[in-house]
């Protein structure tokens, strides 16, 4: 690899931060203005929608919900989401817009499908182009992506009214929340970029799969098999192939650009096809691999300024996102290390420069690394280049980066929040070390608030120890391992981790589509949205209630770079005590014996 | 107030660790122990590894009995350092309790039919005494219980409640009604409406709260108690978690054993926070008895932690910020006469004045202009202060010397014939706007000049308040003074605010407008009329010397009756609060050496190349879970010290104080274990 291009790669890197940075302002004030009520540009455009909207379902916008309303309506709209998505995946070989004529999906699948969508995890353990009917991936598959993150971001807005508001008891209205989200911020944005995308080679129709003649046909060996599978052998027990000669190929067709935009904007990363954004058709040019990591960053980053101006202090924003920022430079400094040195088991046969294995060659190392953090450092979950393929630390990268419960800008609304409880925990510590009684932005930080955070925080970590127990123990969990060894550890440990936290990437190594790994994998990606969304939801209910303390010489001050460094650390540190066994026996142990095979 | 005269013992006096040494071993009943959920889970992991030492030592299968039998014995060791240190935190409390016990025995008080003194009289056992009951206290007897004087006055003993051996009176009406059952009195007869049944008196509370007996856990301490327990789930899921990695690993490679229950336990014990949850309840106990060293009893814990919280601070001027007393500091002539004359003139007319005030006016008069003085003359007749006159004096030799303020002093020179120096009135405006107390002085019908009485500021209190205010807390001054008075030692003493010509109901509405603004408010009182006002405050601080509505109000009793006692409250709250916070720090950084340790021993056999993660070179996988499991049982003794007397307090901005103490607790944390574990494995290859 030349200088010159690792000086790109970094180049790369720079802008994308840079852009992220400037962006967060205006983009933050933008979503303070619609979720404080206040008029924005678009009013004209989607105000009278709104209201609309508003006028059929019987929506009064003005009465606000306690924290049991908001979180009962919250519980209540995802699991009519839920059922009504379970259905139409089982009954799409009844329903339109099918071409393919694809079948239902079994129940397992379904209810996977159904949660993985609902809990904005869009894990898939589908394939989209040979499974999901366009009717499925359009009313289905796209609109949940819309709402589960719309829910995320309501549920955000909510805490940090908690937060913000003094002696109070309601923390806003879930549907004009989940309705101004939709409108003005998620629906405007999707609109946009997929027109971009569609100028970049991005599709979007409804026709059949094309088969398309190659402009070469290519042959190669097939091993040959008796009707059981087995492998036949000739009389010496050589393996007996056949030559294969292809000359056409089936091109998938589809609705992908209106699919893609909110794909990465409401980090669902629930791709059209199975190859996800390494597929031409959903990211074709360097440019649209740019403009998907920046999509995928924009609302978790410019939440955190949300935040600032709601709680009325802007720093407090800038606090959480530097804290953000940095965890997120160090993996992408590490993963980019990991990757530009290189296997030296390939390179021992004289294949010089970084391991390129399963990294598509348009993105390059940079484009490919820079869309790997950032789609695990959100819970998006989309990718465009293998995990499984990465070196041994570099893959531990994508893994610690979800496994840190996914606040280094996270999910839409769940990484603020979740990053929030972190800094509740942060302070509380912090506070008791500068002799007071804890308190974040005036509100005391009691038995009710440490409660919550500790869930908020600790969920998704408890299932995932919980679920690679199990998994490592019975054979149906150990059977869909491709990789024995550390590899396969990794593997469980990346599904549960991914599911766990929302995330939805995968080491595409496992075989998840098992009706073990269907229902442990719901089971995590329920309990790991619902269970600290519940929590957020009740601790905003706990700190609206409370007094405003000003705050004064003797406050913790929580916008200085002092906190934002214990915030980092406390982040780290929960982490690494809770996965270091795992991944010491996983990713790590991998790498020494790689090494030490050279 | 004098020195008190009880005898101190430290923390560490031999009597009081052997009886905590007993009483540590008694703590280990897991009854006793579940209040403490950590160390309860030590406990039950001790069991575990102990039985597992007696699988091994018959059947010789599984580890090496030594190991086993040593990691065992370090478990229950941890559990008896953590007992340990929250036995000896209660000794000295439980000492002290035991005296006043004594105090408390059945006592025959004179239970009188008519509220009179003299009158008729039964004697009944203490233990009947109710509410409202009037009795006879005579010379010599002890108080049968709490009450109140509404008839006659007393010298009354209270050493048995404050160590204080020099006693103190006691009379019905005023701001000195209240006595206390187990004290006694020395001379006088007194009647005493009880006020208190009996098990519900002050010296009660105060067993119990000494005992620790009603002692429950502040809000602060459960929120605390809650991270601690979270951790401990996660750990012991992490624990759990470590046994399929092993069988997997061992399926997957051929080679090696899966982690052994032993380890198992040692890991777990390890990496839940047991060092904080072990000096938790030491940490709160201590408190209090740090409190109760400087003669001030906390009512409830939370009382303490709030005063670590308090951001506003109410202190009466006179005791607190100023001596008790102004003192006269300079005579001002007017009318063109001369300094030395006015001098003379204001010592003739204190001759015979026996207050602070006028003594002063006689001392200055004396050393800063050398006036000889006589015996006080034969022919001197005294005039003493009336409410009437508002001046005082003596006439001597034919002439009348007087002293007053302004404008009753003009009005006796105009009666007299006299006439006023118009400087006079520009100079008694002057000094009253520098803070001063202006007195005019006056010989016959002639006012000669002015004297200035100031008020004296406490030694270092300006010091004082300037700590406070770099630790964000706000002082407000409140006294009976006129504004401009109050203005002029307000900012000389820089307090931050003043609230002037102060009245009981002000104080209440300054309170609650502070607390409506988020602000905790502490404030001190002692008088019937500050009740209301203490029982609003957030931490409210009464003296013993007090009305009994003061003291009910309150929720901190300061003996010694000493106002500036609440700077020591606060800072004794802070270090309770910094003490949890380092301690819990320096415990979960402590958590990232051990994995060092004992992650590597867990595995080697299974993966030799996880021997690169033993960057502490420790000798094998015995010593170095071992050492883990030791320096996690002997950090506890050794930061017992530490959780008893308390984080040193700095004043000093919170962010510079976070810095400090992450870098102290944090990072120190961090890296001790490394060290002491490296040690230890030393040693444990040393001696096997």
């Amino acid at each position: 690899m030349q200088n010159s291009e690792v000086f790109l790669d970094i180049f790369q890197i720079l802008i994308l931060l840079i852009t992220l940075t400037l962006l967060t302002k205006p983009m933050g004030g933008y979503m303070s203005r619609v979720y404080q009520g206040e008029r924005t540009f678009l009013a004209p455009v989607f105000g009278l929608l709104e209201k609309l909207f508003y006028r059929i379902s019987g929506i009064t916008p003005d009465a606000e919900m306690n924290w049991k309303q908001y979180a009962f309506t919250m519980l209540i709209f995802n699991f009519i989401g839920l059922a009504v998505m379970f259905a139409i995946l089982m009954l799409q070989g009844y329903l339109p817009l099918n071409p393919q004529k694809l079948p239902g999906f079994s129940w397992d699948l379904a209810f996977n499908t159904a949660v993985s969508f609902v809990t904005n995890t869009n894990w898939q353990n589908y394939s989209g182009e040979s499974s999901a009917s366009y009717f499925s991936q359009l009313m289905v598959l796209m609109v949940h992506q819309f709402l589960s993150a719309a829910t995320g971001m309501a549920i955000v807005v909510s805490f940090i009214r908690g937060l913000a508001r003094r002696t109070a008891e309601t923390i806003g209205n879930f549907w004009v929340d989940l309705t101004r989200t939709v409108l003005y911020i998620l629906l405007p944005i999707s609109i946009i970029v997929a027109l971009v995308l569609v100028s970049q080679g991005v599709i979007q129709n409804f026709s059949p799969y094309k088969n398309v003649q190659l402009l070469e046909a290519i042959s190669y060996e097939k091993p040959k098999l008796d009707i059981n599978g087995n492998p036949l052998k000739d009389a010496s027990g050589k393996q007996l192939t056949e030559k294969i000669i292809v000359k056409e190929q089936t091109l998938p067709m589809g609705p992908v650009a209106s699919q893609e935009a909110i794909k990465e904007l409401g980090t669902n990363g629930g791709g059209f096809f199975n190859a996800n954004s390494s597929h031409p058709y959903e990211n074709p040019t360097p440019f649209t691999n740019f403009l998907e990591i920046l999509l995928l960053l924009l609302i978790p980053a410019a939440l955190t300024n949300t935040f600032g101006r709601m709680a009325g202090n802007t720093r407090q924003g800038w606090a959480i996102y530097t804290a953000m920022l940095l965890i997120f430079v160090l993996a992408v400094g590490a993963l980019y290390l990991a990757e530009y040195s290189g296997n030296p088991l390939v390179q021992k046969l004289g294949v010089h420069g970084p391991n390129m294995e399963g990294k598509e060659v348009r993105f390059g190392l940079g484009g490919s690394v820079l869309f790997s953090a950032s789609t695990t450092a959100t819970s998006c979950g989309a990718v465009n280049n293998m995990h499984d393929s990465l070196t041994p630390l570099g893959g531990m990268v994508p893994m610690v980066l979800i496994l840190l419960s996914e606040v280094v800008f996270g999910g839409v609304g769940s990484g603020l929040y979740t990053m929030l409880a972190f800094a509740i925990i942060a302070v509380f510590a912090a506070g008791l070390m500068i002799g007071r009684t804890p308190e974040y932005l005036g509100k005391k930080i009691e038995v009710m608030e440490m409660w919550m955070s500790v869930i908020t925080i600790l969920t998704s970590g408890v299932f995932v120890l919980i679920f690679v127990s199990i998994a490592l123990l019975v054979p149906a969990g150990v059977s869909s391992m491709s990789n024995p060894g550390p590899h396969g550890l990794s593997e469980v440990l990346y599904a549960f981790a991914s599911m766990s936290n929302n995330n939805g990437s995968a080491f595409a190594g496992l075989n998840g589509n098992t009706i073990f790994y269907n229902l442990t994998g719901s089971l995590a990606m329920l309990a790991g949205r619902f269970a600290p969304a519940v929590a957020v939801l009740a601790m905003a209910g706990s700190l609206v209630k409370k007094k405003y303390v000003p705050p004064s010489l003797g406050t913790l001050p929580t916008d200085q770079l002092p906190f934002i460094i214990w915030l980092v650390s406390v982040v780290l540190i929960v982490g690494a005590l809770t996965f270091f066994p795992a991944l010491a026996l996983g990713p790590i142990v991998e790498q020494m014996i790689m090494q030490g095979g050279v | 107030m004098s020195k008190t005269t009880k005898k101190t013992k430290g923390i560490f006096d031999p009597k009081l660790m052997r009886a905590a040494l007993i009483d540590s071993f008694k703590k280990l009943d897991p009854r006793a122990l579940w209040r403490n959920p950590v160390m309860l889970s030590v406990e039950i992991g001790s069991v575990i590894t102990t039985v597992n030492f007696f699988i091994n030592l018959i059947t010789g299968k599984g580890e090496p009995a030594w190991f086993t039998g040593m990691v065992s014995a370090w478990l229950w060791l941890t559990v008896l350092f953590a007992t340990f240190a929250e036995s000896l935190a209660e000794g000295r409390g439980k000492a002290r309790a035991e005296s006043m016990k004594k105090t408390r025995k059945e006592i025959m008080a004179k239970k009188l039919k008519k509220p009179e003194l003299g009158g008729e009289y039964e004697l009944v056992p203490s233990t009947q005494l109710r509410k409202d009951d009037i009795i006879l206290v005579e010379a010599n007897d002890l108080i049968a219980g709490d009450g109140e004087v509404i008839a006659g006055a007393a010298l009354v003993n209270e050493s048995a409640v404050t160590g204080e051996s020099a006693p103190v009176v006691r009379e019905s009406g005023g701001d000195r009604s209240a006595v206390t059952g187990g004290t006694q009195v020395i001379a006088n007869s007194i009647v005493v409406r009880i006020t208190a049944n009996p098990g519900e008196t002050f010296l009660d509370r105060m067993i119990s709260l000494v005992e620790g007996a009603k002692r429950r856990k502040t809000p602060n301490e459960i929120a605390l108690e809650v991270l601690l327990v979270a951790l401990t789930v996660v750990f012991f899921l992490v624990v759990v978690n470590l046994s399929p990695l092993s069988i997997y690993s061992v399926k997957a490679t051929g080679q090696g054993q899966p982690v052994t229950l032993v380890v198992l336990v040692a890991l777990f014990v390890c990496l839940i926070p047991t060092t904080i949850a072990a000096l938790l309840p030491a940490i709160g106990i201590a408190g209090m008895d740090r409190l109760f060293q400087k003669n001030v009893i906390a009512l409830s814990g939370r009382a303490i932690e709030a005063a670590g919280d308090v951001n506003v601070l109410l202190l009466d001027k006179t005791g607190t910020i100023t001596l008790g007393n102004r003192q006269a500091v300079a005579f001002i002539p007017v009318g063109g006469h001369s300094e030395k004359k006015v001098a003379e003139a204001a010592l003739m007319a204190s001759l015979t004045d026996e207050t602070p005030e006028g003594r002063s006016i006689v001392v200055l008069a004396k050393q800063k202009y050398d006036l000889r003085m006589r015996e006080l003359p034969q022919n001197a007749e005294s005039i003493p202060f009336s409410a009437e006159t508002r001046i005082s004096g003596v006439n001597i030799d034919g002439h009348a010397f007087r002293k007053g303020a302004g404008d009753s002093l003009i009005k006796f020179v105009r009666n007299a014939g006299g006439t006023i120096p118009q400087e006079l009135d520009g100079q008694v405006t002057a000094i009253a706007s520098a803070g001063g107390t202006p007195l005019a002085v006056s010989r016959d019908a002639e006012v000669l000049g002015v004297i200035n009485l100031k008020d004296i500021l406490k030694g270092g209190i300006q010091e004082r308040f300037l700590q406070l205010r770099s630790m964000g807390i706000k002082t407000i001054m409140i006294t009976g003074d006129n504004p401009l008075t109050a203005a002029a030692i307000a900012s000389e003493a820089q307090v931050d605010d003043f609230l002037a010509q102060a009245k009981p109901e002000d104080k209440l509405r300054l309170i609650r407008e502070n607390q409506q603004q988020g602000y905790m408010v502490a404030m001190t009182g002692d008088g019937t009329n500050d009740a209301p006002a203490l029982a609003q405050a957030d931490v409210a601080v009464a003296m013993n010397t007090g009305t009994q509505p003061a003291r009910e109000a309150a929720n901190i009793i300061d003996l010694d009756s000493n106002p500036t006692k609440l700077l020591d409250i606060v800072e004794i709250g802070k270090q309770i609060l910094m003490t949890r916070g380092t301690l819990t720090t320096f415990s979960i950084s402590n958590d990232v050496a051990k994995y060092f340790a004992i992650i590597p021993a867990a595995f080697v056999s299974i993966y030799p190349q996880l021997g690169i993660l033993n960057i502490m070179h420790l000798a094998n996988p015995f010593s170095a879970i071992l050492s883990a499991v030791i320096f996690n049982a002997i950090i506890i003794p050794l930061l017992i010290p530490l959780a008893l007397k308390g984080t040193k307090y700095r004043p000093m901005p919170a962010e510079r104080l976070l810095i400090y103490n992450l870098f102290i607790y944090g990072a120190g944390g961090l890296l001790t274990p490394f060290v002491g574990i490296k040690l230890i494995d030393v040693l444990i290859n040393i001696l096997m």
